[in-house]
């Protein structure tokens, strides 16, 4: 099957800045693609240049095996990371504006119920608080009834509800076996949604794959986390690696028993306890490094 | 183009302008001010400038030596040859001259009857005549200035609305990224150009036509052409301003520059255009640089047929050229639209 879409070699230079450096990769139809990465990886300028709305400095990008053209302009949805709406419009009067820039799609009163906007619909765009507004950014996105769907960062800012909420709505897209593609800060959004993720730094891919499988490739141990304050040993005095974290210690192992006997035998309390499996988070901060992003 | 797209991106600028009051009633309000204005200056203290056309035997310079009147301070004495007769006599009743002197021979001078201005001249004229004048009064219905400047006022403002209207708007849009995310989607620049160009021309040929129908009710002023020409007239100058607007904000990211930009593209048009005082007697350059506005094309076609009832076959060159300039705008916006702010 041919990819629904393909970027190939995808380069864009800035004054001063290479921000998307030789960056490969195929999303299959109906997959969500999660592309991760710190701020200033090249996420959004990835993105943007698949949209077509920049273009590369070199690289191209094909959608079903053709260069983006009105085909794409047509079967793309798109839910930029920063959006302006027209001021004094509604939810409904917004949704129609752009349904109208589209010969076929979804109606409007199905997308303000396949978004939750019913109670919204006769309010000013300028009155809706964040996770209401990146609903109707969906809506807008949704209103040709595309095929792709690009989301930049689509829950950056919403509280848990919000985000969750979002999280449903997006899986039910999923549902309709729609090609999808994330960015994200959050590697839990990315886990639960992203049937394939690529981890982005410094314009570059540096990883690529299921999450499960970039997880089993890249660790062979659990996590034994433990509170801070319950762990009063010297660090370098521990026989195994000890991440000292602000409320808790973090010892990776790929053996159990010989680390809970390290514990004992330094008598800390083991009282609470938790041993996790390696999460997307780990293998974010393992590749892209720990150190803070401007 | 799409009427489709046209009409979505034209009624969603429609609501939103209907919706903000603020701006919907200064819109509204500037206008009505300038008919109060307009109302006080018309009858009022006039320019202390005179304008006079001195027809002098070849080859003398206008100077107090041919006449002790051409000695008067404050007054612009400009030459008229004999073959401009006609002309200059005309530019007495239409007021864009206060009087006209004929020194060859016996002095004799024409002067509108209705002009405050004329009337000056004429006193100062008399005052320092030392020989006989042959007053001729100019023959016809003379044109009161309130008819000369009516048109120029509405089309004044005209111009402001056309092209702050739209141009800012552009730009607001395109700085907040509401024209990014219309990118995304099939309209296309000369579309959503469109849609803005609509919009705002229905506000302004509204808003002209209402202080029109009020001014007709408080000052009865002269139209003695076709008010349907006038309206095409109108449409077609507003169409070609509006553009212009479009074409300065086709790329600018800031507000600021975009006003400031707008702001010297209007002056021009306020001095050169004729709104206020006419041409008449300017270097020959400086009335060609007028034509190539689009403000004086409109009030020179409007005037036409307002004060000497001219017809669609003497104002259609005018038309044509505001239709070209209108083409030509549209055509560099077109080519040069930024979407995107960055």
């Amino acid at each position: 099957m041919k990819p629904a879409l393909e970027v190939r070699e995808l380069v864009k230079q800035y004054p001063g800045v290479r921000a998307v450096d030789g960056v490969s990769f195929t999303i299959a139809p109906g997959c969500c693609f999660g592309l991760l990465g710190p701020n200033g990886a090249g996420k959004t300028t990835t993105v943007e240049i698949m949209e077509g709305v920049t273009t590369p400095t070199s690289g191209s990008v094909l959608y079903h095996g053709e260069p983006l053209g009105a085909k794409f302009r047509a079967e793309a949805g798109i839910q930029f990371q920063k959006t302006a709406l027209q001021e004094f419009l509604t939810v409904r009067e917004t949704l129609q504006m752009f349904r109208r820039l589209y010969p076929r799609g979804r109606d409007v009163d199905e997308l303000i119920g396949l978004c939750a906007l019913e109670q919204l619909a006769g309010r000013d765009n300028r009155k809706l608080s964040g996770g209401q507004l990146q609903r109707l950014l969906l809506a807008i996105a949704l209103v040709n009834d595309p095929q792709v769907l690009f989301l930049d960062e689509p829950t950056t800012g919403l509280d848990p509800q919000a985000r969750h909420n979002f999280w449903d709505l997006i899986r039910a897209i999923k549902a309709e076996r729609r090609t999808v593609l994330l960015t994200t800060h959050y590697m839990e959004e990315a886990y639960f949604l992203c049937d394939v993720v690529a981890i982005m730094d410094h314009g570059r891919i540096i990883a690529e794959g299921p999450p499960s499988r970039l997880l089993k490739e890249h660790f062979d141990d659990v996590v034994l986390e433990l509170p801070r304050e319950e762990f009063r040993v010297d660090p370098a005095a521990f026989p195994l690696p000890v991440l000292m974290a602000d409320d808790r210690v973090e010892i990776s192992t790929a053996d159990v028993e010989q680390a809970l006997q390290a514990l004992l035998d330094c008598g800390v309390p083991l009282r609470h306890l938790r041993i996790r499996p390696r999460n997307l988070e780990d293998l974010f901060l393992e590749l892209t490094g720990r150190e803070l992003r401007a | 183009m799409n009427l489709r797209r046209l009409y979505a991106v034209w009624l969603a600028r429609n609501l939103e302008f209907l919706r903000d009051r603020s701006t919907l009633v200064f819109n509204l309000v500037l206008p009505l001010a300038l008919v109060v204005a307009f109302a006080v200056i018309f009858g009022g203290a006039q320019q202390s400038l005179l304008k006079i056309g001195v027809l002098a035997p070849a080859g003398t310079a206008l100077d107090a030596g041919l006449h002790p009147f051409l000695g008067t301070r404050y007054v612009d004495f400009y030459a008229v040859d004999a073959a401009g007769l006609d002309a200059a006599i005309r530019a007495v009743e239409r007021h864009r001259s206060d009087l006209l002197l004929d020194l060859r021979g016996t002095p004799r001078f024409w002067v509108n009857d209705d002009s405050p201005k004329g009337y000056l001249a004429e006193k100062l004229l008399r005052e320092s005549a030392g020989s006989e004048l042959r007053r001729e009064p100019v023959s016809g219905a003379a044109v009161r200035y309130v008819d000369w400047l009516l048109p120029g006022i509405l089309g004044m403002n005209m111009m402001f609305s056309s092209l702050f209207g739209v141009g800012y708007v552009v730009v607001r849009y395109r700085k907040s990224g509401f024209l990014r995310r219309l990118s995304a989607t099939p309209v296309t620049a000369l579309e959503f150009g469109a849609a803005q160009i609509l919009s705002r021309l229905a506000l302004t040929i509204s808003v002209t036509a209402l202080v029109y129908g009020v001014l007709a009710l408080l000052i009865p002023f002269r139209n003695d052409g076709s008010a349907l020409l006038l309206l095409a007239t109108a449409v077609l100058g507003a169409i070609s301003m509006i553009s212009l607007g479009f074409m300065v904000a086709a790329r600018f990211t800031s507000e600021e520059l975009a006003n400031g930009v707008i702001n010297l593209v209007s002056w021009p048009m306020m001095l050169l255009s004729g709104v206020w005082f006419s041409l008449e007697g300017a270097p020959r350059w400086l009335g060609m640089a007028a034509q190539a506005l689009p403000l004086t094309q409109m009030l020179e076609a409007a005037r036409a047929i307002m004060l000497d009832g001219a017809g669609l076959a003497d104002i259609l060159p005018r038309l044509a050229v505001l239709v070209a300039m209108t083409a030509l705008f549209l055509g560099v916006a077109a080519a040069g639209f930024r979407w995107r702010a960055d």
